[in-house]
């Protein structure tokens, strides 16, 4: 995927919203701003499938070597698959971090927490500040 | 002033650097009102002989383990503690460094950490310990903490009557505050009561907390409530005596989730209370749930092996509000001390160590109860404690009967059993000796007069 | 002369058949087999797999070990907020006296007398110092006491039927305020700081209401200075009905100058090990007495130390207590020696100590600080947190640069990037026994090292055993034990 096609949370999480069929599907993961802030990655904590979040709880946790950041997500509604394999290959976070970098899938209940957040180019203008 | 070395002279020149007039206005920042205007009302200045000569003098007032015979234990215990532990562990280079923050120049006690986490694991047979917390209590407790952040099951924390009475006290204490409810399994002839277990244990229940051997040093039949615990998904706890493993079966073996320990047997003086050792051990998968420090291998420049702390962002100087637990210190002298001593042991001398509390504690049971007096209060079998049924019920006065004989013959159980108020409790360390035995038996058939003292 | 090939693990100079302790034979029972004693079921099929050693060998190993770290009896240690003073020999000898070191935690009262005496007077000499009459001595570290002290005030407001769940804390506090706080049940806050170190007021005001449990505050403060709104934020917390509690890590500052209960605190904890001088053995062990006001007195853990005239005895009649927070009845070991050491003092000489350590402080931050800028201004109390903020920006020398140049210079580092609050933070804490000579030393080193170049500061230090030890893969794939090779 593109960070263009994305949509960012202040906190650096992206969400890219399928909508084929009738559900929306947000894949979301975090920024290669995020991945290269947080430096070397040493552990992952993924969601459980079928948890149900609300935007901006916490889905998840990431951690350095001496700091822990927590994934916020950007959605509402339910967890239906998370990227098992991603915790023991963190490295694709640095390669890859808007396509196999994706963290979770979340099925979306309530569009309303979407019109909250950024397109990329307003993304990067908060990086930059 | 023994400790400082500033003159008068360097006084003055250090205010006449820093620009100020004198010591007093460093102090300015702290307002007035706030100032103590008069001097501490505490005892006045000793010097190092007055000092030693007043503490002969207060610890004179104490009888000690080296002046009555120790037959007390309930999770103290009066062990043998060889010569270079003490010589080792005094090194000032052990004892005057702080928390290993420095890898460089601290590889010394992060490889001793190291190693008595490998230690402790071969102990116990179980997957990862950590670099110890402070007692067996706290050790408890946070076993507790961690099983149900694991299990992620805030209902119920199920614990045997027959775990030691303050550990009990000391989760109850933690878990004030939560909704977790603290069901206390009693026991039946002093192990605990299986079908009672297999009541209480469902699944909202995130641990069952047992000890083997237990306060009454009876054997817990582990296995079976392991087995029940992990049928409904909760984990299990076992308190262990680490001066058993040279001989019993390890909480590994056992089923164990999390063992937990007072490591004080392990080298470590009695000192009324501590400071001690808590030794917290775990399976693999609750690495990044254990509380308090871990030290890990990795390479240096040149992949030279070494060591660090590792898995930080655990504790609460990362995370905060969010850590496994509020812990910063671990026991890093006492842990050392464990590890000397466990290196000196072996697995000989652990094996050798277990077979003489089983044995003198047997025959010091045999030969107390041969007096129509006293009676075992219960049958299972023990390891190196059993308690001793009076019928006459008169404990307190036979105990201290048997102090001013010369021993400290046991613990009046009457305290945490009410209904176990004819009972005392008595440790048997290797330490003992038969003749030692031999007269805590006649002292309490009240053949041995009152002035004789006894010790070997 | 450094042993460096002495850094084999105990598993690998292992060889069957050695052993370090032989102890003796069994004279009893000693023809029983032992399945006669223990049930087979119980039984271990095989001793635990520990290394075998002769104790020429634990000694050797042990002592070569020892020579890696450093240590206040070899090394100026400024480590900021640990408080790295002398340990006295005398403590340490005199608590290993048998009347203290072989004393069982359940032997009777009357055979504890002398020692009670002296745990008596303790709780009377730390009521006086901090001018909080009611004392627990039973927490085993200054964590460990913030927690009971939490414990307490959450049973006071229960009695009082008040239901209050928030703890406040300012950013720069420990992290074990915050956890501790979760720990007790509360919901743990974070105050923030002013720029120059102080509670931020206004935004403290914003949390004065009546879930307010406690507000948590070191003073001294982290960055070494007494926060001068200290009636303030008694007046308004107070006024909310929380109660303040005083972290004891800075006590080194202040003894017999002013006194926590003076300035509206409620409960705090000492850190004995670090004030009085206990020592710090690797990272523990500590103690963590914790002293409150009358009120609160009814809460705090049993039992305590009770007097009848001339006996003294354990105090376990305390119906409102919180219970228990260890097992037995203290760090006693620890504060035996943080008695023997504030006995050695006396009134006049502890407020020495916290004169000189002051003293000392000051004017090491009035050498460095044209170099180190320091925030919060000309004056500490007993530390300082300098930055190398300017140095980073100019020289790209950064606070850990100078951290591990240090160690080749042979001090220890003072605390590095605490508190959050100020950037390249350079915590430092000489204590009252460094004498000037050592200060201007550590001075001219620090200078020293600004002048030697970025890049090659990025290697240091290049003089330690070991050197950039690689904390990413200890934290990817952990190695907590020794295994066997296959």
């Amino acid at each position: 995927m593109k960070p263009e096609d994305l949509f960012f949370l202040e906190t650096h999480e992206w969400v890219h919203v399928d909508s084929n069929g009738g559900a929306k599907i947000g894949t979301i993961g975090i920024s290669a701003f995020a991945v290269e802030q947080l430096t070397d990655l040493v552990f992952m904590e993924l969601p459980k499938v079928g948890a149900k979040i609300s935007a901006g709880d916490e889905l998840g946790e990431v951690e350095s070597v001496k700091a822990v950041s927590p994934i916020y997500s950007p959605v509402s509604g339910e967890v239906i698959e998370v990227n098992k394999d991603l915790p023991n290959k963190l490295e694709i976070l640095n390669s890859d971090p808007y396509g196999q970098g994706w963290i979770a899938k979340i099925k979306i209940t309530d569009e309303g927490s979407l019109d909250k957040l950024m397109d990329y180019k307003a993304y990067q203008k908060q990086c930059a500040s | 002033m023994p400790y400082t070395f500033n003159t008068p002279d360097d006084v003055e020149a250090m205010l006449q650097a820093i620009g100020a007039a004198s010591v007093d206005e460093l102090f300015q920042q702290i307002p007035d009102t706030f100032r103590l205007k008069r001097p501490l009302k505490i005892g006045p200045a000793l010097g190092e002989l007055e000092l030693t000569q007043h503490m002969t003098r207060l610890s004179a007032k104490n009888s000690h383990a080296g002046q009555k015979v120790c037959f007390l234990g309930g999770g103290c215990y009066d062990h043998f503690i060889p010569a270079a532990v003490d010589t080792l562990a005094s090194r000032g280079e052990f004892y005057t460094s702080y928390t290993p923050y420095q890898p460089e120049v601290s590889q010394g006690n992060l490889q001793a950490i190291f190693e008595y986490q490998s230690m402790i694991c071969e102990l116990t047979g179980m997957d990862v310990s950590n670099a110890s917390l402070y007692d067996g209590g706290s050790a408890t407790v946070e076993a507790v903490l961690m099983s149900i952040a694991a299990t992620t099951r805030h209902g119920k924390v199920v614990v045997c009557q027959s775990v030691h009475p303050e550990y009990r006290q000391v989760v109850e204490t933690y878990l004030e505050n939560f909704e977790t409810e603290v069901v206390t399994i009693r026991h039946e002839d002093g192990t605990t009561d299986l079908k009672q277990l297999q009541k209480a244990v469902d699944d909202k229940t995130s641990c069952v907390v047992i000890q083997h051997p237990n306060f009454f040093g009876c054997l817990e039949d582990v296995e079976t409530v392991a087995k029940l615990a992990h049928k409904n998904g909760a984990l299990l706890v076992q308190a262990f005596d680490p001066t058993s493993l040279g001989i019993l079966k390890n909480p590994g073996q056992l089923g164990a989730d999390i063992a937990i320990a007072e490591g004080q047997c392990l080298g470590n003086p009695m000192a009324y209370g501590g400071p001690y050792l808590g030794i917290l051990a775990a399976r693999e998968q609750f690495i990044r749930r254990m509380p308090g420090r871990i030290a890990g291998q990795t390479v240096g420049d040149g992949g030279k092996r070494c060591w660090v702390l590792t898995l930080q962002t655990r504790e609460q100087h990362i995370r905060r509000d969010k850590a496994t637990s509020n812990i910063c210190t671990n026991q890093g002298l006492f842990a050392l001390r464990a590890s000397i001593y466990l290196a000196l042991m072996g697995p000989s001398g652990m094996q050798r160590l277990g077979e003489l509390c089983a044995r003198k504690s047997n025959y010091a049971a045999a030969q107390l109860t041969a007096n129509t007096r006293f009676e075992r209060a219960f049958d299972a079998p023990f390891f190196k404690e059993f308690v001793v049924r009076d019928s006459t019920g008169k404990v307190s006065q036979l105990l201290r009967q048997c102090e001013d004989a010369g021993f400290f013959a046991g613990i009046a159980l009457e305290r945490w059993y009410p209904d176990l108020a004819d009972c005392f409790l008595v440790a048997v360390t290797e330490k003992r000796t038969r003749a030692e035995i031999d007269s805590l038996v006649n002292s309490m058939a009240g053949t041995s007069r009152k002035t004789e003292k006894v010790h070997a | 002369m450094r042993n460096r090939l002495a850094t084999k693990l105990l598993s690998e100079l292992s060889k069957p058949g050695r052993q370090g302790v032989r102890l003796p034979d069994p004279d009893v029972l000693a023809k029983e087999s032992l399945e006669d004693l223990i049930p087979r079921e119980f039984l271990a099929d095989a001793p635990p797999p520990l290394p075998e050693l002769a104790e020429p060998d634990v000694i050797r190993h042990y002592t070569n070990l020892s020579t890696l770290n450093m240590s206040i009896d070899t090394h100026f240690y400024p480590l900021g907020s640990c408080t790295m003073k002398y340990n006295p020999k005398r403590n340490e000898r005199i608590a290993a006296f048998p009347g203290v070191a072989e004393l069982h935690p359940y032997q009777s009262e009357r055979s504890l007398q002398g020692l009670f005496a002296l745990l008596f007077e303790m709780q009377e000499i730390l009521a006086e110092i901090s001018g909080l009459p009611a004392v627990s001595l039973q927490p085993a570290a200054g964590a460990h006491g913030e927690f009971t002290a939490l414990l307490t005030a959450a049973a006071y407001f229960r009695d009082k039927g008040m239901k209050r769940t928030k703890v406040l804390a300012p950013d720069s506090a420990h992290g074990t305020n915050p956890a501790s706080a979760m720990m007790a049940g509360f919901d743990a806050v974070t105050i923030k700081s002013t720029p120059d170190g102080q509670v931020d007021l206004n935004h403290l005001k914003t949390e004065l209401d009546d879930h307010l449990a406690v507000f948590m505050i070191t003073n001294p403060n982290t960055l070494g200075m007494f926060d001068r709104q200290m009636g303030e934020i008694a007046k308004l917390v107070h006024g909310a009905g929380g109660l303040i509690y005083l972290d004891g890590a800075n006590m080194n500052a202040i003894l017999g100058i002013t006194r926590p209960g003076d300035f509206g605190v409620d409960m705090m904890h000492f850190n004995p090990h670090k004030t009085f001088s206990g020592p710090h053995g690797g990272g523990g062990p500590g103690a963590g007495p914790i002293c409150v006001t009358q009120a609160l007195g009814p809460y705090l853990p049993s039992p305590i130390i009770a007097k009848d005239g001339d006996q003294y005895r354990l105090d376990y009649d305390r119906p409102k207590s919180i219970g228990r927070v260890r097992s037995f009845f203290a760090n006693t070991g620890v504060l035996v020696r943080a008695y023997c050491y504030i006995r050695t003092h006396g009134p006049d000489g502890l407020k020495r100590v916290s004169e000189q350590a002051v003293l000392n402080a000051n004017y090491l931050l009035n050498r460095v600080k044209h170099i180190f800028p320091v925030p919060q201004g000309d004056r500490c109390m007993h530390e300082f947190v300098a930055s190398a903020a300017t140095l980073k920006k100019e020289k790209g020398i950064s606070a850990m640069d100078i951290a591990k140049r240090l160690l080749d210079y042979g001090f220890h580092a003072p605390t590095v990037y605490f508190p959050l609050t100020v950037p390249e933070a350079l915590m430092i804490e000489p204590t009252e026994t460094e004498s000037k000579e050592t200060l201007d030393a550590f001075a001219e080193t620090l200078f020293r090292i600004t002048d030697e170049s970025a890049e090659s500061l990025h290697a240091a230090p290049t003089s330690t055993i070991i050197r950039r030890p690689n904390e990413v893969q200890a934290a990817r794939q952990p190695i907590v034990k020794w295994t066997k090779p296959d």
